[in-house]
């Protein structure tokens, strides 16, 4: 069963997400030291959520907000969570563990205050976009996690979500072993994986452009050097190749902005990298809820097999229980009646397994359908803007690369 | 007048009153301007008008060089170039020339030249043999930048008001090539040129004791200008280097959104507009790079062998002046053969005169030459890396308003459903 459904029934009555009544960012990040959980000391990084209630702030009032400091693993726990409580969500992603991708410039240090500021974005986009949800928002531990810094760990644990999880090994086994799977979840699950490739060899590639280009325009800074000094040693040449340098050096020097901008291009892709992780387990959980009806009604089927065969000693499939039967006897009357009685027990019970099992099956394949239309137009949408704003940085790359030029170009007609 | 004076060929053989008249002439000028003026009147004569304004643009000798063919032969294998020359001078018989010339040819040019004028700046011949190996002689692209450069060096030579009245250079460029051959074997024989190299030699270890300073002052900037010049040299290589690497990788960028425009739907017009539009970059970027090697690189590249001329040409004048400083010593200490001696001396007094002034008019000619040359090189890329930026930047900018288009068309359904 969902637990989330148990736990949100406010949810059925359509209600606005939180975002709507909540201001929330993550405002600021900080470097703490402190004792791990195997009493080492050790570095790391908390970020400050700020919320404030929409309705506090109305004209002339602008209230402080509430604020409180999370560290990544905590995030971690909450996405976790919500996972594990509403797997039939495409839970948005969280921003990186670890620097990956990274072309040589770039630090692939996690305490590098340009990590640690994207981390603080991306871990404010992911806040908004699960506030922003019609499901996730209205979860009460999420409420939480926003607005009490203290035992929050504890809350979260008490839920005992941790014991719902399936394990890995379950759920792979049932994608390979279900036999009517809805299809267009089959489909949804190829797709997550063509995304999840295609994404990664996208910024693999973009890193290694990023990394030639930086070669380019560095290399272009020698240029100012050597015209510096060439122009010591000229006269009526000396004043065009001196200022020529200068702008040879702020050529140098733009590619710094210029990649920097292109990295929040690759956050942006890395995002939906990780999304699509988040689409399969989705199409996964499909699977094995399908899997374990497939699995409940055959059982089933087998039971009534045995019960028939029970009753009108009909051997339908072959058994050693039935052969040992034969060579050494049947077994006596009252036997058998304990037998077909617990069999009509155990029928029974797996009428109403299968009965729950379907019916899970059909409403997680509503819920699950419906958010990953959700989630494809969302999709959609941020792609096509990530499309749109690369060619506007692309744009002003090109600005830039004529401006310099040409006051380059006018400096040399000067010598 | 025309024709004696400044035949180059006889000049350094020339009895001491025809050098006295001449370098007295010729130390008269200071300005670059004046000489050229003055050897373009000793040359044509009264046969041309003489515009004022276009002295320094009046050009009367056109040649170039093309049509590169390959000769096999059972000894070797070589190119040739056919040289066209085009002239209105009276020195010359025909108004139109077309011969063919090897590598060889053009090195033995340059070395009369430089025989004849040892302190007036040669333009550099291209390298003999490319460094990374012998095997890529043939290469086309290698015997296109050398035709470039042999082209570049005549033009060089005929623009010269000196040089390009030489015999040699008349020869060169209207002889058959068996007239050529023989007339090659003219001139002073092996032995003489032996001699003459062993007394370089000498001078050179012994060194010039009163070097005037503008020539120390010359050295200087020489072996300034050549640390530079190759110094830009190198970064112009290393930025095509990366500029290559960098189109590499982009090569492979752009098919990845198309790949991905495989997997959607909605975002096919998207991804297939950027697939294109870096596509498009590439080939920008491909002509960038190409413009760079062709004009830039080899611009650079030929003044880095400028420098080594130009210390060359140094060199040659401080052995005339140290070959003088010896005679003019030994004439202080030696008691017999004076008069002899100071005959000796007297020519060679003349002799370094003759050069100091030659060099002293050719060096302005030469920096006003190299600065014309890198200036209009590196105009002429900083102009293309404009035009490769506006023409990038038109594709991606068409991208956007194709999306802003198709994102109004969607608000209009939206507004309409």
């Amino acid at each position: 069963t969902c637990i989330g459904r148990e736990s949100n029934p406010g949810q059925l009555l359509g209600s606005s997400t939180l975002l709507r009544r909540l201001e929330i960012s993550v405002a600021e990040a900080e470097k703490r030291t402190g004792k791990n959980t195997v009493n080492m000391q050790e570095t790391f990084t908390v970020y400050l959520i700020e919320t404030r209630p929409i309705d506090a702030i109305t004209d002339g009032h602008n209230p402080a907000p509430d604020s409180l400091w999370r560290r990544y693993s905590e995030f971690e726990l909450l996405r976790n969570y919500l996972l594990v409580t509403y797997p039939f969500i495409v839970v948005p992603p969280l921003p990186e563990k670890r620097a990956e991708f990274v072309w040589h410039k770039l630090s692939a240090d996690n305490l590098d205050p340009d990590f640690v500021e994207r981390r603080r974005v991306g871990l404010e986009n992911f806040l908004l976009r699960v506030a922003s949800h019609s499901v996730l928002s209205n979860d009460k531990i999420l409420y939480h996690f926003l607005t009490e810094e203290h035992e929050w760990k504890e809350v979260v644990y008490e839920t005992g979500f941790q014991a719902k999880a399936d394990s890995r090994i379950k759920a792979l086994s049932a994608t390979f072993r279900v036999k009517n799977p809805d299809k267009r979840f089959t489909e949804m699950r190829h797709y997550s994986d063509e995304l999840q490739s295609i994404t990664s060899q996208l910024l693999r590639v973009r890193a290694r452009v990023a990394d030639r280009l930086y070669g380019v325009y560095k290399v272009h800074g020698n240029y100012g050097r050597v015209f510096s000094e060439w122009s010591a040693i000229e006269k009526e040449m000396g004043d065009g190749l001196q200022s020529a340098g200068h702008h040879m050096d702020a050529y140098a020097a733009s590619v710094d902005d210029i990649l920097e901008e292109e990295e929040h291009y690759a956050d942006q892709l890395k995002e939906y990298l990780f999304y699509a992780e988040a689409l399969r387990a989705v199409c996964r959980k499909h699977e094995l809820i399908q899997y374990e009806l497939e699995t409940a009604s055959s059982d089933l089927v087998s039971k009534k097999h045995q019960r028939e065969e029970l009753a009108t000693g009909m051997v339908r499939t072959f058994s050693f229980k039935g052969m040992t039967n034969k060579l050494f006897g049947q077994e006596a009357p009252e036997q058998r009646e304990a037998r077909l009685g617990l069999l009509e027990e155990q029928i029974v019970e797996g009428e109403e397994t299968v009965k729950e099992k379907t019916s899970e099956c059909q409403e997680y394949v509503k819920d699950a359908w419906v958010d990953i239309q959700r989630f494809k137009e969302q999709k959609d949408r941020d792609l096509r803007e990530a499309l749109v704003s690369y060619a506007v940085m692309q744009i002003s790359m090109c600005k830039k690369g004529i401006q310099v030029w040409t006051n380059a170009k006018e400096c040399f007609q000067k010598m | 007048m025309s024709g004696t004076i400044v035949d180059s060929a006889v000049f350094p053989n020339q009895t001491n009153t025809m050098a006295a008249d001449i370098s007295g002439q010729m130390l008269d000028l200071d300005e670059d301007d004046d000489l050229e003026v003055f050897s373009k009147q000793a040359t044509r004569g009264s046969a041309f008008e003489f515009e004022e304004e276009e002295a320094s643009d009046f050009k009367d000798i056109f040649v170039t060089v093309d049509n590169p063919e390959s000769h096999i032969t059972a000894i070797e294998t070589f190119i040739t170039y056919r040289v066209l020359t085009k002239t209105t001078r009276s020195e010359f018989d025909n108004s139109e020339y077309e011969v063919r010339r090897r590598y060889q040819d053009f090195l033995w040019l340059k070395g009369k030249l430089e025989e004849a004028h040892p302190t007036l700046i040669v333009h550099p011949l291209p390298e003999k043999f490319v460094v990374k190996g012998m095997v890529e002689r043939f290469n086309g692209d290698f015997i296109e930048t050398r035709k470039n450069a042999l082209h570049r060096f005549l033009n060089r030579v005929a623009d010269h008001p000196i040089l390009s009245c030489s015999e040699d250079f008349k020869v060169f460029l209207t002889a058959q090539v068996w007239e050529l051959a023989s007339y090659k074997k003219q001139g002073p024989g092996l032995l003489s040129r032996m001699g003459e190299t062993v007394r370089a030699v000498a001078n050179s270890v012994r060194g010039v004791k009163n070097r005037p300073e503008e020539f120390t002052a010359m050295q200087l900037y020489v072996e300034a200008f050549s640390n530079k010049i190759s110094s830009l040299d190198k970064v112009t290589q290393r930025i095509v280097k990366e500029q290559k690497e960098y189109l590499g990788e982009l090569k492979e960028f752009g098919p990845i959104y198309t790949l991905w425009s495989g997997s959607e739907e909605e975002l096919v017009g998207p991804l297939k507009g950027v697939a294109g539009c870096i596509e498009r970059c590439c080939k920008e970027t491909e002509e960038q790079v190409n413009q760079l090697s062709d004009t830039l690189v080899p611009t650079l590249h030929e003044y880095v062998l400028c420098s080594e001329s130009l210390k060359a040409v140094l060199r040659r004048r401080d052995n005339i002046q140290a070959e003088f400083e010896a005679k003019n010593e030994a004439l202080a200490t030696k008691k017999v053969d004076q008069d002899a001696l100071k005959e000796e001396t007297d020519r060679l007094e003349d002799r370094v005169e003759w050069a100091n002034s030659a060099l002293k008019g050719d060096w302005g000619r030469w920096q006003r030459c190299m600065r014309g040359d890198l200036k209009s090189a590196f105009i002429t890329t900083a102009q293309k890396n404009i035009d490769y930026y506006e023409k990038c930047q038109a594709v991606w900018e068409t991208f956007l308003l194709s999306q802003r288009m198709d994102g109004s068309e969607d608000a209009e359904k939206d507004d309409s459903s």
